[in-house]
């Protein structure tokens, strides 16, 4: 993978040239080595101040807080699970109307409130492409509830509704975004920070509806050190579980940091990953394997894409 | 009554609109000093560190504060630090050691 350990490092920006204002303010109420918080702290550098947050209920609405003091350096709404992406677009339309279109309304929920609880309405956003950045940061479980499996859980792993390790695979939403049509979607880490300021960065140049999906390892609920986040999250990426990749205007492009995986033997072995978190302590060598496939045909799947977007490129 | 009226705007203003209505204010330490959560604290090694930033980058809290005159140095700010240990583990000059708390 080259560079340093912090892979996020040989990109386009550097991390001298990012704010050094901060938009989530220390002393808040998150779990220590929270993924939310990094992720959070990042939107806030890329967007430097110019957004307002919608959050459904979930981990970061506790991190806000308790009235009548807030952790988000910007103006959040709290809203219902199934209404963010609406109420949202309603708020970028009131800006239009006031003339303050260039502030980003950012849409900040979990996977249960955006793979399962707030889809229909989220379908609907981006049906009618309406203008916001949704990101989704992905702790693969109702962590704020505690550790309920959500449709985002992966394969085999524990919560505490899954107990003998879940059944189904994660649901693919990036790719159920792209089939949207919308004209921005990226999935990102928390371990490669700059990337995903480079993602926000170039969502909030587009117009119309903008999704990112940030895979956020959480200390709490996968049962691993809080020092691991990160580790986690770049293992993640290594062994090829979470590919990192932008779908531009229908053109699909992986990440610099993921192209040396399209060949299988410069992945690393899932066990890596898998062998530092609690939750998935219990495998057995079949559900191992099937991850094996699982990776497999995603990355089957990705270098088909490339060569569609290849050839659209091309004008064929 | 327009001097009544622009007397309440005055008095709104000065009690604070924001504790009338609930509508809360960006504060640090919303959740009070999160740094006596800790039970270990990170304590950077200043002879080893190469200003690299990996830790200010990482940091969850924004527990490491930019000092100096080209804020390229780094310092914990211990009132907030929950001593989860990501920057040590993340330095790649292992600059930062956890040390137990007590
Ligand atoms: C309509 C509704 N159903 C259930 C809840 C309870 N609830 C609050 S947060 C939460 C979990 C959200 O999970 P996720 O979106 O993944 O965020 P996380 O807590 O993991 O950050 C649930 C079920 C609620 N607030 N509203
Ligand atoms: S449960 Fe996980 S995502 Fe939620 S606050 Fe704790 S570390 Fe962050
Ligand atoms: S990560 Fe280590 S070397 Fe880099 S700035 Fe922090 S302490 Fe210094
Ligand atoms: S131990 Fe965690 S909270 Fe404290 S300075 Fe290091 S990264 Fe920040
Ligand atoms: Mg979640």
């Amino acid at each position: 993978m080259g560079g340093f350990k912090g892979g996020g490092l040989n990109m386009s920006i550097s991390i001298r040239s990012l704010t050094l204002n901060e938009y989530l303010l220390p002393g808040n109420a998150s779990c220590p080595g929270c993924p939310a918080s990094i992720g959070l702290r990042m939107l806030g550098k890329a967007l430097e101040g110019r957004y307002v947050l919608v959050i459904p209920a979930c981990c970061s609405t506790i991190i806000e807080g308790p009235y009548p003091k807030s952790s988000y350096g910007v103006p959040v709404l709290n809203i219902a699970f199934a209404a963010s992406p609406s109420a949202a677009a309603g708020i970028k339309a009131g800006f239009e109307v006031l003339g303050k279109g260039d502030i980003h309304v950012v849409v900040w929920a979990g996977d249960g409130g955006t793979a399962d609880i707030g889809m229909a309405s989220l379908s609907g956003a981006a049906e009618r492409n309406d203008d916001i950045i949704y990101i989704c940061y992905d702790n693969e479980a109702y962590m704020n509830t505690g550790i309920q499996r959500s449709s985002a859980t992966p394969y085999a792993a524990w919560t505490t509704t899954t107990i003998t390790g879940k059944s189904e695979h994660k649901k693919n939403l990036p790719m159920i975004m792209a089939a949207h049509k919308i004209p921005y979607v990226a999935t990102a880490s928390v371990a490669y920070p700059l990337d995903f300021v480079v993602k926000v960065r170039k969502a909030a140049s587009i117009r119309g509806m903008k999704y990112i999906h940030l895979h956020s390892p959480c200390p709490t609920g996968w049962r691993f050190p809080s020092d691991k986040t990160v580790e986690v999250g770049r293992l993640a990426v290594q062994t090829g579980l979470w590919p990192l990749y932008e779908i531009d205007h229908g053109v699909f492009k992986l990440s610099d940091i993921c192209k040396p995986l399209l060949d299988k033997r410069n992945r690393k072995p899932i066990e890596e990953y898998i062998k530092i978190q609690g939750r998935f302590s219990r495998i057995s060598k079949e559900q191992l394997a099937e991850l094996e496939r699982y990776v497999e045909s995603l990355w089957n799947e990705i270098a088909l894409m490339i060569e569609k977007s290849k050839m659209s490129e091309g004008g064929c | 009554m327009l001097k009544q009226l622009s007397w309440l705007i005055l008095l709104l203003e000065v009690v604070e609109l924001s504790y009338i209505l609930p509508v809360s204010k960006p504060s640090e330490g919303a959740s009070g000093f999160t740094g006596i959560w800790r039970s270990f604290k990170p304590v950077i090694d200043v002879g080893k560190c190469r200003k690299c930033l990996l830790c200010w980058l990482y940091c969850p809290e924004a527990a490491i504060k930019r000092v100096g005159d080209d804020y390229m140095s780094v310092e914990v700010d211990y009132r907030y630090c929950k001593g989860c240990g990501i920057c040590a583990n993340e330095c790649p000059f292992k600059a930062i050691i956890m040390v137990k708390e007590g």
